[in-house]
């Protein structure tokens, strides 16, 4: 029912589509609709091994210096959303400054900046739609700010308290939040991926004009998920937006370590999806390409790949020094490649001042404002309670199962006796649940 | 946790015997991480068919046990691989298959997983599949696992019992620099596909004088660490060191005489110094990070009620981690730690 009427609805004339027949006494493919392309070969009489074509080329609206060289997306985005994105970029900027530095006064115990890629995860939340569901990595803090997930909110979970929406359970920068529509970030690389294309099934099969985003890195696009999710996205037609941020390093690894190939964009047309690389620097290029993907994701019922190229302006994680790797001597050789990508804060921010819609003067209100924020934030989130002992045994099923409720009066009847040697005043009602 | 170990003193005495040194004065203080690239170093003189690798093995990893490793022995031997874990394992089979001696890292324990097929499937399995025809049993797989005190559920777990449940495959966990050093270069070369699981915390904090000679310590063999009448305490890696300062309050407190083993190789392990010391003591427990149930404890409670039944005067007591996942601001409760491990001996003690 739900295929005749988009094939009514004329979705696909694409021309990659052009082969796309519904089948008449067998059903096969996804959506019942059988691409005769992929059975039909043609033949050749040269012998010829490919290895290569035409590296792709990031696509940019603005220049290093925030001049705009593509005029067709001049007014593509309008000025408050602009305002928002400088504002919300600013705030991400400071934010990763003042808890980068906190990890390093004990105040909490780790982190990761997204210094540099700032407009990955603000420019790409700004171009899909708040109920889109968004399966993070860990440096896309930039998309939950979009969203309202708040500065108070964040220093909640990485200090870990009663406050966190994670009841203390994860490290640090490991938010999520079901209100947002963001799911909560796990450590191990790529498991998120081909989750979201299970998710973009669903939005499809439901009828929904949703998607399900999911951002990874270069490196995490080398582990086995990668591919699958890619694969089973394209085949059973998700309605899944995968967002590369491309950012040269895995850590210590540089990308000539990671893959021989075209990067991963080109990973994105071999599985057979709509695909395109832009610069990751550039924020209009990131709006414009995601809202056109999730244009064309839900129109053509099928998956879509971006990779945002940038750089890995910090440290991997409070845990790594980049020097070790990258020090000054060896980074004067990319210098020139690096100039490529000056900070995409820097270039909205001259694209603004030339517009008129900020004041030289605003910028720095705008830090200061930001800065005094995230650090009332911390102050205050350090003040607060670690969640109460309950919830070590809570949710690790729907309901605390008889073997847990067990161990739970065990941990209970052993503080009741060497209580003295745990903080349990730090831990929200932490003498009463060794007392009851 | 890192405090309270800091305080204390875990020096051994060198076991000059069963190392079979031959300069037993040759020493350098080092750490548990120094030992690792010590043995590795070695592996690589040594054999030259062994190859390292891993994700930013390279530089030397992100715990620094490869440093300069590759410098000295070049990129064909020590690299890094693209990011993929089951790359990692299902590459690592091959080489040994082919030729070489493998020696892999999987960067953390917890990331293990996307390699378990290959791990269990494939390497467990290659010899006997085969009639023998083939085998990967120059293989051995390093992996960072244990608490570390902020590292929650996915820099904290303890997957030895996964592997220990999977015939054809060796596990081993050191507790201290000099035995690292030791049973590395034995998991390295031995013929068979091993486990090789460091406790990170005590990278930096494990330090001691280490031989600086080639030396082994033979795998499927525990050691008495500590001699005793009254109980035996079992465990393996950071937990030991829980264990000794349960011991040290409990005999200090009350009267008591505790025995204290080392299992060292999990799997396939030395029950015949387990079952000797539960014997004589009548008395036994097993301690570990790992959730209780279905813990590697819970094997070795079984053997030894099977096989002491009449020689025991108390249950057989687990102290592990909960059934739940490893929780960050949750880590003092949920771990066995000296206090729990103290009350257990008195409750057996007096049971
Ligand atoms: C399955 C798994 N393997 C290894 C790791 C350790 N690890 C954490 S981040 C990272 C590098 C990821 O690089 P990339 O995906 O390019 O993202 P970036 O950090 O550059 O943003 C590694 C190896 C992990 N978290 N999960």
């Amino acid at each position: 029912m739900f295929c005749k009427s988009i094939l009514k609805n004329r979705a696909f004339t694409s021309s990659a589509n052009r082969f796309l027949v519904q089948g008449a006494n067998r059903q096969f493919g996804a959506m019942d609709l059988i691409n005769y392309d992929l059975f039909d070969h043609k033949f050749t009489n040269d012998m010829e091994f490919r290895s290569s074509f035409d590296k792709l080329k990031c696509f940019r609206v603005l220049d290093e210096e925030g001049n705009v060289i593509n005029k067709d997306y001049e007014g593509s985005i309008d000025d408050q959303t602009l305002q928002k994105m400088f504002k919300t970029m600013v705030m991400m900027n400071e934010a990763d400054v003042v808890f980068n530095q906190a990890q390093r006064q004990s105040r909490i115990s780790f982190y990761m900046t997204q210094l540099g890629e700032e407009a990955a995860g603000v420019g790409s939340a700004a171009g899909i739609k708040d109920h889109d569901l968004i399966f993070p990595q860990y440096r896309e803090a930039g998309a939950f700010l979009w969203r309202g997930f708040s500065i108070q909110q964040m220093a909640h979970q990485l200090t870990g308290n009663v406050h966190d929406f994670g009841k203390g359970r994860q490290m640090p920068v490991h938010y999520g939040s079901n209100k947002h529509n963001i799911v909560t970030v796990s450590s191990p690389l790529c498991t998120q991926v081909p989750q979201a294309s299970g998710a973009g099934y669903q939005f499809r099969i439901s009828g929904q004009d949703r998607i399900a985003v999911t951002y990874f890195g270069e490196g995490a696009a080398s582990e086995g998920d990668f591919h699958s999710a890619l694969n089973f996205a394209a085949t059973l037609r998700a309605q899944t937006m995968f967002f590369c941020r491309n950012n040269m390093y895995a850590i210590s690894t540089p990308i000539d370590d990671q893959y021989a190939g075209d990067g991963i964009a080109v990973r994105g047309i071999a599985y057979g999806m709509p695909t395109i690389r832009v610069d990751g620097n550039d924020i209009f290029a990131i709006y414009n390409a995601c809202k056109k993907g999730r244009e064309m994701i839900i129109k053509e019922k099928r998956p879509v790949l971006i990779e945002a190229i940038s750089y890995r302006v910090g440290d991997h994680s409070t845990s790594d020094f980049s020097q070790r790797y990258r020090d000054e001597k060896e980074m004067l050789k990319w210098k020139e490649l690096l100039s490529k990508f000056k900070s995409p804060i820097h270039r909205l921010e001259n694209y603004l001042l030339k517009r008129g819609l900020v004041k030289p003067e605003d910028s720095k209100q705008y830090r200061l404002e930001a800065l005094n924020q995230v650090r009332d934030a911390l102050k205050n989130a350090n003040d607060q309670k670690k969640p109460s002992i309950d919830d070590m045994f809570n949710d690790v099923y729907d309901t605390v199962m008889p073997h847990l409720e067990d161990q739970r009066k065990q941990l209970k009847e052993h503080l009741k006796k060497y209580g003295e040697k745990y903080n349990l005043d730090t831990f929200q009602g932490g003498n009463a649940f060794a007392n009851s | 946790m890192q405090q309270d170990m800091e305080n204390f003193d875990f020096s051994d005495k060198l076991n000059v015997k069963e190392l079979k040194l031959k300069n037993p004065q040759n020493l350098q203080k080092m750490n548990l991480c120094a030992t690792i690239a010590d043995a590795l170093d070695i592996a690589l003189k040594t054999d030259p068919s062994s190859v390292i690798f891993g994700e930013d093995v390279k530089f030397g990893g992100v715990f620094r046990c490869t440093q300069g490793l590759n410098e000295k022995y070049g990129t064909d031997r020590v690299f890094n691989t693209p990011l993929s874990e089951q790359g990692i394992a299902g590459f690592a089979i091959g080489l040994a298959s082919s030729g070489a001696n493998a020696i892999a890292e999987i960067q953390f324990a917890d990331y293990i997983f996307p390699a378990f097929d290959q791990i269990v499937n494939e390497a467990a399995k290659y010899r006997y599949r085969s009639g023998n025809e083939f085998d990967c049993g120059k293989l051995t797989f390093r992996s960072p696992s244990g608490a570390v005190g902020h590292g929650a559920l996915y820099h904290s777990q303890s997957p030895e019992a996964y592997f220990a449940h999977t015939p054809g495959l060796i596990t081993v966990v050191p507790r201290s620099p000099v035995q690292a050093k030791g049973l590395l270069l034995s998991s390295i070369r031995n013929n068979n596909p091993v486990l090789f699981f460091e406790p990170k915390i005590l990278y930096r904090i494990a330090e001691e004088e280490v031989p600086v000679e080639d030396y082994e310590i033979p795998l499927m063999k525990a050691e008495v660490l500590k001699e005793g009448t009254d109980l035996t305490i079992i465990s393996w890696g950071t937990q030991l060191r829980q264990v000794r300062m349960a011991v040290a309050m409990a005999e200090k407190e009350f009267d008591v005489s505790c025995e204290i083993i080392d299992l060292r190789t999990i799997f396939p392990y030395d029950e015949e110094t387990v079952l000797q010391s539960v014997k004589k003591t009548g008395k036994c427990i097993v301690t570990h990070e790992a959730p209780i149930s279905g813990g590697f404890g819970a094997e070795l409670a079984a053997k030894i009620q099977e096989k002491c039944f009449l020689h025991l005067e108390a249950p057989v007591r687990r102290v592990c981690g909960y059934d739940t996942p490893f929780p960050l601001v949750f880590e003092t409760f949920y771990l066995p730690d000296r206090f729990k491990i103290l009350e257990a001996i008195k409750e057996t003690v007096k049971y």
